[in-house]
């Protein structure tokens, strides 16, 4: 019970102080709109392109979402020392960064929502399998969130931990299948993109979306899930080692 | 395991390396239930690296640490709960306001919103807060943060509490109430371990104190113990115009009784297990021309224990901690 009302209390803070804030808000719908907006028009296409750029838009909205404001509230709070209060506190390292990071999963599962909810007034969504639709969603929440975690770690300035994660999300796009197939990139660089998480996500938004994906969705699944616990152990150990000096 | 036998905070050979800088160097100490400790030592001897590393902000390289009868060494997470920490500089939330930031910490420690709002209000009320309880922490001035930082470390109600430097930068009215806020706390049989730089605060507050210099504590004792070899000398400062240090040997011979010292900022000490005869000295020296521009008495306190012992001039310690931004809240 102690550790649930430690737990709500800073996934409650940090919405109150973080997500919930006027700008973070309108950027969370900006961002997919103008990435909507962008590709729609890049295309060329009718209104049948939509279902096709679904997937892409729904991930990257999450994937910028949960990692720019993640590291910069992670390193912002550790500059000014608050972070310490939530180190000080009886509960366990892995509890604490789970609540730490559960607001920007929630902001990145909400993020995704923007571009499906334009979706929905200008394409037929009744093919989509919701099923699989909204767990992949999660799954790619938690990952980004993970990989934002694991970029905060790894730098002490906000300018840094935004370079950082620059230097991930943008080769992403390209790589990971959004709004390119794996299979068109040259040999030499498909490796990449096996090794990056988002890919798994985004292939299970495919097959979901428009029945085209490369591998079985049993396995996406199970390669997003071994991706989050990666990169959470990963961050943990790595908070310890650094920040806790 | 919790005992009562056990020194609420025990630790053995304690060691603590920063690359090639040894932070602090094999130290061992106990302090027990109800006692108020003190860390005294100037900047850089250790005090904080040790709060951190007993408060499991830090790791240790070497030694062994119990709070408690818990045995931390390893775990530092396993006495969290027994411990509250006002840091030696403020760091609560500056988007939230006063009340939210001691409801939140509070909230750390599983404590339910209604008694963690009425715990809030009682600290907002005790440190004067009450007006600012709305006003977000961004907004407070220096001494305010630093009470409402103080308010948030003691709400969990520990019975052991760390202060680093609790009255470091605060006005004179502040760090007088923060004072009588620690008294009080140890009357009600806290556990504290303060550190500070303040000789007379650590004189006025602590039961046993500690020396610390570069990492190592060079005495241990209780403060009444330490005050002894100083109780019932007489101590004269004399201010001067120009420097009387080449007629110390003079002085020296003119004055057998006495005891002369040269200090730091340029003043004479003048000892003696007699009280001090003004009149004579101020003639010597004004004979020599030197003029003389305040002979003022010096009631022997654990300054100049400490400076014995360490070595270290007290008016050096007070100007380095003022570099480092201290306002000076030791009046």
């Amino acid at each position: 019970m102690k550790r649930w009302v430690a737990f709500s209390s800073i996934f409650a803070k940090d919405m109150r102080a973080y997500y919930l804030k006027p700008p973070n808000v309108s950027w969370g719908i900006i961002f997919p709109l103008a990435w909507t907006g962008m590709f729609f028009i890049r295309s060329g296409m009718g209104l049948e392109s939509v279902l096709e750029l679904l997937p892409g838009v729904v991930t990257i909205s999450i994937l910028f979402g949960t990692t720019s404001l993640l590291s910069v509230t992670l390193t912002f709070e550790r500059r000014s020392r608050s972070f310490e209060r939530l180190l000080l506190a009886p509960i366990s390292l892995e509890l604490l960064m789970l609540a730490k990071t559960s607001g920007a999963i929630l902001f990145g599962i909400v993020n995704a929502f923007v571009p499906i909810a334009i979706a929905a007034f200008l394409a037929d969504m009744s093919g989509i399998s919701w099923s699989l639709v909204v767990p992949a969603i999660v799954l790619i929440g938690i990952v980004s969130t993970f990989l934002g975690l694991f970029i905060s770690v790894s730098a002490s300035e906000v300018f840094e931990a935004q370079t950082f994660s620059n230097f991930f999300r943008f080769p992403m796009i390209f790589l990971c299948g959004l709004f390119f197939p794996i299979l068109s990139l040259p040999i030499f660089v498909r490796w990449l993109s096996y090794i990056l998480p988002v890919t798994y996500g985004v292939d299970i938004l495919h097959g979901a979306v428009n029945g085209e994906h490369i591998m079985s969705f049993t396995l996406d699944f199970l390669i997003l899930g071994a991706f989050c616990i990666v990169l959470f152990a990963v961050s943990l150990r790595n908070i310890k080692r650094r920040w806790i000096v | 395991m919790k005992s009562d036998n056990q020194p609420a905070i025990e630790v053995s050979n304690l060691t603590k390396h920063y690359d090639e800088v040894i932070a602090v160097n094999d130290i061992s100490f106990q302090v027990s239930h109800g006692e108020l400790f003190g860390f005294l030592g100037p900047n850089g001897a250790g005090k904080t690296t040790t709060i951190n590393i007993l408060t499991g902000l830090a790791r240790l390289d070497a030694g062994k640490i119990n709070i408690s009868g818990i045995d931390c060494t390893r775990n530092p997470k396993a006495a969290q709960h027994l411990i509250g920490i006002v840091p030696d500089e403020s760091n609560l939330y500056p988007e939230l306001t006063g009340f939210d930031n001691l409801c939140f910490c509070a909230a750390l420690y599983g404590i339910r919103k209604s008694e963690r709002q009425q715990r809030a209000q009682e600290l907002l009320k005790i440190f004067g807060l009450t007006d600012a309880a709305d006003r977000k922490f961004a907004g407070y001035s220096k001494g305010m943060k630093r009470k409402l930082t103080f308010a948030a470390g003691i709400i969990h109600q520990p019975p052991i509490l760390f202060l680093d430097e609790p009255t470091t930068g605060i006005d004179v009215g502040s760090a007088r109430q923060v004072r009588q806020i620690i008294a009080d706390l140890h009357h009600k049989e806290t556990t504290i371990f303060l550190t500070t730089h303040y000789i007379e605060e650590a004189e006025r507050l602590c039961e046993r104190i500690a020396f610390i210099v570069n990492g190592r504590i060079v005495r241990t004792d209780r403060t009444a113990d330490l005050l002894e070899p100083v109780k019932g000398k007489n101590v004269l400062l004399l201010s001067i115009s120009n420097s009387g240090a080449s007629l110390s040997r003079e002085m020296d011979s003119a004055f057998p009784g006495y005891q002369f010292q040269s200090t730091a900022s340029g003043q004479i000490r003048v000892e003696s297990a007699e009280p001090v005869n003004v009149g004579p000295l101020v003639r010597f020296l004004e004979e020599r021309e030197v003029q003389v521009t305040e002979a003022r008495r010096h009631l022997p306190s654990l300054e100049d224990v400490f400076v014995q012992v360490t070595g270290i001039e007290a008016e050096l310690m007070r100007k380095d901690k003022e570099k480092a931004g201290d306002g000076g809240g030791n009046q």
